[in-house]
Formats: C-alpha cells, structure tokens, sequence
C-alpha cells in the first residue's frame, strides 16, 4: 500500500489534495518553488462560479458549491465567501440570444442553477448598469471569496491533518525508485510511493518528464483594483461577449478581471501587466458602467495560470504510470473547484471510483488521434 | 509606439546633469517630470517661488539655477507635469499628461527620481497637525507658506537643521528641535571625520547651520529618547523625554515637523523587478547598479539620490555619469572615450561622498524610530498597526506580501511608498531574520492612480 505521498504544488488544488489525503492517513509533503498560493490561487478574482461553466465541469462545480457552503466546517474559516450571486450581461439582442441558448443548453442537462433575467429584473438587481443592455443570466448562489486567504486555510487545516509543506523548493529531477519516485530538489531527496502533480503553469513540464507531454501554455490573466467607492454593487458582473468580472468588495474596493491577457515570464515565474489589454478592459467597464469613468486603478497584476488546449482541467491517473495522480491546467477557472479536487485525489489514490464524474478530465484525451 | 534613444525620469540635480550629458554627445533626450516646474525636491519652484530673498532658503538652492537653464535647451524634449503610471523591462514607459494616457518606447532610460523622507512612526504621527520636514519646505518652496506657528522640528538629519535655519529667516517662531540623535553617536561618528573632511565645505556648511540656530537663542533639546504628538482632532501638544530622564515633558503647539532622513525612491526600480540590496549602513533598500549606474535589467540606469542616498552635489555628478553611460550603451562613444571622460567625474564623486559614512552613522535613527509600537499606525493608508503586523508576524508571516494579503497593509492608495520601509523592518524584527530575507513588496503598476476613463481612452486611441 503506498503511503508516502509527495504532492508537487502548493496552490489551491495541491492544498486540497493534501488535506484529503492526510484525513485518510497518507503521509503527505507538499512541495512548492515560491510559497503556498504564490501564483494562480493566491491571486486570481476570487470569482466563485457555477455560471457559464463547460458542461462537463458542471457537476463537479455544484458539488464544489455545496462545500464552499459549508467552509468553515471543513477548514475553521469561510475564506471571505460571500454568496451575493453572480450575473451575464448582455449588451445587445445577439448576446441575449446567446444567454438563452445557454440556459435551455443548461436545462437540459437536467440543472436549473442558470437562469434568463430581462431587462427590469437586470436594472433592479443592477441600477449602476448603463441602460442599453437588454438582459442577463443569472445563478443565485454563487459569488466570490479572498483567494490567499483561501489557500491559507487549506494549508493550515492541512498542517494540523499532518501534511509537511516544504517552500522554496524548487524540483528539477524525477527518477523512478523501487516502486515509487525519487524528487530531488536544492540539496534534497523526497521518496514517495505516489506522486500528485498540482504543479499549475509548471505542471507540464513535469508531465515531460513522465513521458506524456500535454498542450499546456501558461497565460497570465490580469486584474486591477480600484480605490475605494460608495457601495453600487452587490452581485458579480461579467459580460457576455467580451472578457469581464467585476465586482465590488466590502471594503468598496472594485475587481476588475475577466481574463484579458499579460505577459508571462516563464524563466523569471513571473507575468507583467500590458496596457493595451488593461486598456480593453478598462473600456468593457466604463461602457457599461458610467460612472466609473472618474475611478481610480490603484493596482493591476497578472497571476500565472495553466491554461489547456481545450480549456478544461486535468483530472485523474497518469497514463503511463499507476503511481502518478494528475490535478492541474484548471485554465483559469479552478478557483471554485480546489474544494473537491482533493476528494477526487483521495478517492484515486485509495483506488476507489471517484464520486464525481471525471472521465473528461482524462490525460488521455490528449493522447487519442482526434476524429477531425 | 514611438521609440526614443533616451528617457530620462526626474529633473532633480541627477535628471537635469544627465540630460545636458547626454546632449553633449548627440543624443537628444526626452525628460520626463511629474511636477510642473523643473528642480526635483531640492531646487524646487526656483523659477516660481515667492520666497525672493534669496538668503532665506540660502545659496545652495540658487545654485540650481544654472542646472535648469541647461535642461531648457530646446534639443532636450522635457515634459512638466507628465506622470509615469508604468515601466516594463521591455522599456515601455505608461505617460499621463492633461488627463491623456500615452505609451513610449526608449532604448535606454535612466530614472532620477531620488529620494523620500522616513517615515517617523511616532505615536500620534497622523494628526492633523504633524507633517513632514521635507512638506514643510515643498511649502516654504513653492508657495512661500508656512505652518502656523510655533513650530516644534523632531528628529535627526541636515534637512532638519536646514529647515529650521530657513524658517528662522523667514521669521517663523521656532518652538523647540527636538534632537533624536542619540549621545553616543557622535563618538561613533568621529572615527569617520577623516573622511568628512575630504568634503569640508558639506561639513562647515552644517556648523553653519548650528551656529545659526544657537546664536538666534532656538531651543535645541538634545537627546530625545521618546516622542509622542497629543491631541484631540488635531495636533496640541508634543511630549517627549530625554536620555536618563524618566520623566515626560511638554511643549503646547499647533505644528511638529518629523523628520529623521532620507531614503531611495524604489518604487519604480522594484515595480521591474530590479535586484536590490538592503544597505546597512544606510538602513534602507537601493538597486544594485555597476560603474555605469545600470540596474541589471538591460538598458534601464539610476542616478542620483534613487540609487542610494548621495546628496544633490553628488546626484548631479551621477547624472553625468549616467548620462556617459547612455551615450556608451547608445554607440555615441567608445568604452575607451567614455571611461576617460568619467575618470574625473568619478574623482569628485569619491572626495564628495567621502562625508557620506559621517552623516550616515551620526544620523542613524535609532531602532524606536523605526519601528511603530503596537498601537501605531504603520499603514496611514489602509490603518494597520504595528502590533497587527506582528500579530502577523506570529502566524507566520514571513515576508510583506503575505501581510499585504491579509490586512490590506501596502495597498492604499500610496501604493505602499509609506509604509514599505517600515513593514520589511517589523517583520524582520518580529521574526529575527535579516530584512533581506523578509524582502520588500511586489510593486504592481499603476505608480500612481489613473483613472479608468483615462485608461480607456488609450484602448480607443490604440
């Protein structure tokens, strides 16, 4: 039975595998070349959302949901969630026949989470908005959380389950040993039965290493935040057909993302901020609403993310060896899913079928020829 | 985008030098200032100022003159009142000007923008009432304004003194200076005097300036080993104590100035991520920059204060180097012209910043200076407390990013310029590692606000 699990990446995901694997007795260390929630997790929108996902992640997001509801049973903290719902906007008739093409899409499949709005119930939930847009889609439920302070709570309730996290450590070999996997880091070894890739933007160079190489790029969404305003906004607002989240905190600061693109910095591990981009975004708000025209950007970033060929996340058992678990290339949206990624780890690592539906998620995708 | 041959960010002493420089050998710069009249900090509003007795703020600040005189050369295209929101490491520079944002391109840059006051964590140090030395002199400067007096100056350094020699002769009633240097320091400070004295007229210019103050009867309080500013709403009284004395004086007054030296302006260098270093003796961050005053990002130079602190007389001989050192990167001159030329550039640099281990080790602010206690802000901006910050410290905080996600302390709208220097130093005291090692903030652009209309109007305009 292997018991030594070393988990590669300590981001959300990696936190997650971590703690559901100490809870079933594993003896886990997490390695990681910067700090726990460095890059993606720790500074992503925060965006807690079932709305608009791929079909497939559907279920695995409504299960996600539930536990993000029951936060503070799981890890001692809510992690800033704040279920005030989240809303498409369309901004013409075409994007409204978007939205309603989704939610009978959505329907059926058998989920009602997603629902049309029209253009009074849009101005009620949304007075701000400029008044040329015509409706909306929105999931009751959702919303958003602080995303470092998320990872935070993952590592610590996983520390007292106890996982080892090793910061700082950067891995540069992998070599087969006995019947698990030797990790050699800095000046140091780490044997493990099992090994757990949560690497994120760097997972694909550790599938290289394993002998399946996967489409993965490393994109680095930006954000920017503004001072502080008067409340206007209670419900987080994307739009339909261009790249946009926004939303309001408590502290009146506004989030503005979407997934306009910067510039990664592979070698340096680093993403910069490029004006064009943020100048796109900042137009989308200002269109849409007006008054924030007289806002001031107090800060913009861009988080290194790990981005697939086809968008949606690596789930399961390597294809090549039967000690390697894959959880990574969320493409920017796993936030809302490291709560169950751990679940699904576990349930892998015990040999036990998931839970949750995952064939989708096979690294084998990427290695059948494709029809086309 | 257009594409310059050289940028140049600031016209303090280091600006201006390296501007005129770098005409010198066919390169026409483009100099870049936030303020709308050239001089940086230290010949500030010289065109403008109301002050025109000119012994009031002395012949230091008139020596200026002939600086900006060169920066008018109509070769050189200087930009007032032209804001710098961002820097990439690809050297794109984000420009503000008349609530228009632009972007340019340079194929070298070199950033003069100097130096900033410590920050003086004292408790009461946010009451309306208590201010800067150095605001006190932009003032005096530009408007001709003084704060309501008596005054009370707090703290160590030359600025201090000066500032006070200045409101001397401007008239204003100078309380008290409440001296922080602490006894033993100026031992300490002698076995440096070799060296000082290489820069004698620095040095005699400073006697000067306590001579002047004692023959004018101002109540110089020597030894001051705690301070605190009192008051309801606003600023009353100040409170302090002096070594081996237990007991808490007072002094009733509507205005303190702090003020206990200066430190690198790094928020540009460490928004491109250029490799700094803590310096000592100094106790502050600076980039690490080679012979030609290059950061170790290609094309993007420092001169000047922003380097580490040198003073106006040395930043301008920097800006001369800096400025060689574009016309070198820019194959305006050889390696073997440009080092000839620097030779005596650099001979003078050496004999007038030969004071500089004097001043740093005479003006060292002590340890309590630094370092907010529990109940004091550290971060104005978003209100963070000294104890907060080492409340983080024990939940294992180790460096001033992880503070920055849990309390917020940094993000304000000073980006962090305030609080910085006083965030890595707590943190590295609380857990008993070196600054270097608790590091500073991941600066993220804007460096200063912009407004999102201002920004959409860059995505239209292309």
């Amino acid at each position: 039975m292997s018991r030594r699990v070393v988990v590669v990446g300590a981001g959300f995901h990696g936190c997650s595998a971590a703690l559901r694997l100490s809870n079933q007795g594993y003896e886990v260390t997490v390695i990681d070349k910067a700090y726990a929630g460095r890059h993606a997790s720790g500074v992503n929108a925060g965006g807690v959302r079932r709305l608009g996902r791929h079909p497939a992640e559907i279920p695995l997001a409504i299960a996600a949901w539930e536990r993000w509801q029951n936060m503070t049973s799981i890890v001692g903290d809510d992690c800033g969630f704040r279920p005030v719902g989240q809303i498409k906007v369309a901004e013409n008739n075409n994007d409204m026949a978007i939205l309603n093409e989704r939610e009978r899409q959505v329907q059926n499949l058998g989920y009602h989470h997603e629902k049309l709005i029209n253009r009074d119930e849009l101005r009620k939930r949304l007075p701000a908005l400029a008044g040329h847009c015509p409706g909306g889609l929105a999931c009751d439920g959702d919303g958003f959380a602080n995303p470092y302070r998320t990872v935070t709570a993952w590592r610590r309730e996983a520390e007292r389950q106890g996982a080892c996290f090793r910061e700082g450590i950067e891995i540069t070999d992998i070599e087969p040993k006995g019947n698990g996997w030797r990790l050699s880091g800095g000046e140091e070894h780490f044997d493990a039965d099992l090994l757990v890739n949560c690497a994120g933007a760097w997972s694909g160079e550790l599938c290289k290493w394993l002998g399946e190489p996967v489409p993965l790029t490393a994109e680095a969404p930006m954000l920017m935040i503004t001072e502080r305003l008067s409340p206007f906004l209670g419900t987080v607002v994307g739009a339909t057909s261009r790249p946009l989240s926004f939303k309001q905190f408590e502290n009146g600061t506004v989030l503005i993302g979407g997934g306009v693109c910067g510039v990664v910095d592979i070698a340096r591990h680093v993403a910069e901020t490029r004006l064009g981009g943020l100048a796109e975004n900042a137009d989308t708000v200002v269109s849409l609403f007006p008054f924030m025209k007289e806002a001031r950007i107090m800060r913009t970033w861009a988080g290194v993310e790990a981005v697939m060929q086809d968008h949606i996340p690596v789930i399961g058992l390597s294809s090549q060896h039967d000690n390697v678990i894959h959880a990574f290339g969320f493409s920017a949206h796993g936030y809302q899913l490291g709560p169950i990624t751990g679940e699904i780890v576990a349930d892998l690592a015990m040999e036990r079928e998931p839970k949750l539906p995952i064939t989708p998620f096979s690294i084998q995708r990427f290695q059948t020829p494709c029809p086309e | 985008m257009i594409t310059h041959d050289l940028v140049i960010l600031g016209t303090g002493p280091a600006g201006m030098a390296a501007a005129t420089t770098a005409l010198e050998y066919g390169i026409t710069p483009v100099v870049i200032d936030e303020q709308p009249a050239a001089g940086g900090q230290i010949y500030r509003a010289l065109e403008s100022t109301p002050v025109r007795d000119r012994r009031i703020l002395g012949e230091d600040y008139w020596s200026g003159e002939s600086l900006i005189k060169g920066l008018k050369d109509p070769q050189i295209d200087y930009r007032p009142a032209t804001t710098v929101w961002q820097l990439t490491r690809q050297r794109e520079i984000g420009l503000l000007h008349d609530d228009k944002a632009e972007m340019i391109c340079a194929r070298h840059i070199i950033l003069a923008t100097g130096a900033m006051e410590r920050p003086m964590p004292i408790p009461g140090w946010t009451l309306p009432g208590v201010m800067t030395a150095g605001s006190g002199q932009i003032l005096l400067k530009s408007a001709g304004a003084v704060p309501q007096a008596p005054v009370v100056l707090a703290g160590c350094g030359p600025l201090l003194l000066l500032l006070a020699t200045q409101y001397l002769r401007a008239g204003v009633e100078i309380a008290a200076i409440l001296d922080t240097t602490p006894r033993n320091r100026y031992r300490a400070a002698l076995k440096h005097t070799p060296g000082a004295l290489r820069n004698a007229s620095t040095l005699l210019k400073g006697v000067g300036l306590l001579r002047e103050l004692r023959r004018a009867g101002v109540r110089h309080i020597k030894g001051v080993s705690a301070l605190r500013a009192e008051g309801s709403g606003q600023l009353e009284r100040v409170l302090w104590k002096q070594q081996g004395d237990d007991n808490w004086q007072t002094l009733e007054t509507p205005t303190l100035l702090l003020h206990q030296g200066v430190i690198p302006n790094t928020q540009i260098t460490r928004a491109v991520d250029c490799h700094h270093e803590w310096d000592e003796q100094q106790l502050s961050w600076r980039p690490r920059l080679d012979e030609w005053l290059s950061t170790d990002i290609p094309g993007i130079a420092v001169a000047g204060d922003g380097g580490g602190i040198v003073g106006a007389k040395a930043a301008a001989m920097q800006g001369q180097l800096a400025g060689l050192g574009a016309a070198l990167a820019l194959d305006k001159l050889t390696l073997a012209n440009s080092t000839e030329r620097a030779q005596p550039i650099r001979k003078a640099l050496a004999r007038d910043t030969a004071i500089r281990p004097f001043l740093d080790v005479l003006y060292r602010p002590a340890k309590q200076w630094r370092l907010p206690d529990d109940d004091t802000l550290a971060c104005r901006c978003e209100e963070v407390t000294g104890g907060e910050i080492r409340r983080m410290a024990e939940m294992g905080c180790r460096g001033p990013n992880q503070t920055k996600s849990f309390t917020r302390c940094g993000m304000g709208p000073c980006q962090g310029r305030m609080c910085g220097i006083t965030v890595s130093e707590l943190l590295a005291d609380a857990n008993q590692q070196s600054v270097e090692e608790t590091g500073y903030y991941r600066l993220r652009p804007p460096f200063k606000p912009i407004t999102l209309g201002q920004l959409a109007k860059a995505a239209e305009e292309g």
